[in-house]
């Protein structure tokens, strides 16, 4: 499949840590998840170890949605995005 | 540079700059973030910080300007093949196997702690249970793989993929769930780099003991002769002791001190043996932190707390003890400090001393500052986050 243009969101954290990332819904070209958080680790680099960790599995207290849905493949990210699909990357809710 | 103190907090960097008239406090970086651990370099110059997100993972901070402005340094990720065993989890719900290892792939839970050697070499010490090099001033970092296969934690496991591989392997690491986080794996967080002899460096474990390499990390061996322990069947182990805090006396590195879970430790000979030095009726026996003096080997600083199910000031009342002998005899030093209703416990990074000054940070927030080698001391903040880690500049 080619790669769509999707649009990715972040809780406000990361923009704060990442100011590359600020400024609203960013398009991005990729076809999976993977694909997505490695293009935005292009876009500000070092971002992608905030999301992931070293073996790329998404960390355990960050979630992704995909149009609303939370991420199926937490180990290899490989959900697929159809084109203008919407991404969100949220701090889960584990703390008071 | 000892007019500056850095201190890793809760909730971020701090910095303390003594000037005319006493401290000046500022919050120097990583608002909100939990800071382990705060040093600078003392042969670049640069400020680091090992910093804990609890959502974004462990990250490697650097300030080029002494804690003006921060980034991310270059960041610890451990090998894909790096892997690790891991002792029976007494919170796992898989009870197929209850009493077996398992192999794990290593992630990164926690950077703990720093060390510095000359030439640009940079020590991180982390869970699990990982210690990281630089030979470039911190540009890059490898593991050592030396230690990391080293034999008391089962070997190179480079083609141990499976639980089924593991044969009769076994790991002398354990993990502390007392590891601020809780992560529970064991974790690297004293790195004593000898003074005069930068290639011979120790590290700290909790829970395996203490090791030590005299070639620059290309070999190690177990340096726990003499150390005693009171919660395994076998007080005499090799392996299984939980320092708290392992530092060499820089002018004199043949001294070395250890605080430990079941007491304080003292070696005259470098490490190769070790003597209980304890003074429980002097209090001096549980605690976290311990320092040493510059120049004499003898002399050393503890910050004891009641042993070991409280962990709180004993009494209510909080001191320092220090010793000028080599621990035969422990001095209380309680002028300046509080007296009553103190619970304050000073974490294992949170004790310093350079010159004649000793400075001190507590989980409730209190620093602690003597110029007189801890005769008398002066609160300088009271109110900061829970304090992690307290280095001079």
């Amino acid at each position: 499949m080619l790669p769509g243009v999707a649009q990715i969101e972040f809780t406000q954290h990361l923009p704060t840590l990442f100011p590359h990332l600020r400024g609203g819904p960013l398009p991005l070209e990729a076809s999976t998840v993977a694909e997505l958080v490695a293009a935005l680790d292009r876009l500000a680099p070092g971002v992608a170890f905030y999301v992931c960790d070293e073996r790329g599995r998404l960390r355990r207290h960050v979630n992704i949605f995909v149009d609303g849905e939370l991420l199926v493949d937490r180990q290899h990210l490989s959900d697929p995005l159809e084109p203008d699909t919407r991404v969100f990357i949220a701090q889960a809710l584990s703390g008071g | 540079m000892n007019d500056t103190l850095y201190i890793g907090t809760r909730k971020g960097t701090f910095i303390a700059e003594r000037g005319p008239n006493g401290y000046q406090l500022r919050l120097a970086g990583h608002a909100g973030t939990s800071v382990n651990y705060v040093a600078r370099d003392p042969h670049t110059g640069h400020v680091w910080a090992a910093l804990g997100f609890g959502h974004w993972g462990a990250k490697l901070s650097r300030s080029e300007d002494g804690g003006a402005t921060w980034a991310d340094a270059s960041q610890i990720k451990y090998p894909q093949d790096a892997r690790y065993l891991a002792p029976p989890d007494p919170g796992t719900e898989d009870d197929a196997e209850p009493s077996r290892f398992t192999v794990r792939p290593a992630t990164l839970l926690k950077l703990w702690v720093l060390g510095f050697g000359p030439g640009g070499r940079v020590y991180v010490g982390t869970i699990p249970g990982g210690l990281f090099v630089s030979e470039n001033g911190g540009e890059s970092f490898e593991l050592n793989r030396p230690l990391w296969d080293h034999e008391s934690r089962g070997g190179d496991l480079t083609d141990v993929r499976r639980n089924e591989d593991i044969g009769d392997r076994k790991t002398h690491w354990f993990g502390t769930p007392a590891s601020e986080g809780g992560e529970f794996a064991a974790g690297i967080h004293s790195i004593d780099v000898d003074a005069k002899d930068p290639n011979r460096l120790r590290v700290a474990i909790s829970t395996a003991g203490v090791l030590e390499s005299r070639d620059g990390g290309k070999t190690w061996a177990g340096r726990n002769q003499g150390m005693t322990n009171d919660y395994l069947p076998d007080p005499h182990t090799e392996w299984g002791h939980d320092a708290h805090f392992v530092q060499s006396c820089p002018g004199q590195p043949q001294h070395v001190w250890q605080q430990n879970h079941c007491g304080v430790f003292y070696s005259a000979d470098g490490s190769a043996s070790w003597t209980k030095v304890s003074a429980p009726e002097q209090g001096v026996h549980f605690g976290f932190p311990i320092a040493v003096d510059d120049e004499d080997g003898r002399t050393a600083w503890v910050v004891p707390g009641i042993s070991d199910q409280q962990r709180m000031a004993i009494g209510g009342g909080l001191f320092v003890a220090r010793t000028e002998d080599g621990g035969q005899s422990w001095q209380q030093l309680r002028a300046g400090l509080p007296q009553d209703s103190a619970y304050d416990v000073i974490y294992r990074h949170a004790l310093a001393v350079r010159g004649r000054r000793v400075a001190f940070g507590s989980t409730t927030g209190n620093l602690f500052v003597s110029e007189d080698r801890g005769d008398s001391f002066v609160a300088v903040a009271h109110h900061l986050p829970p304090i992690y880690s307290v280095r001079f500049g």
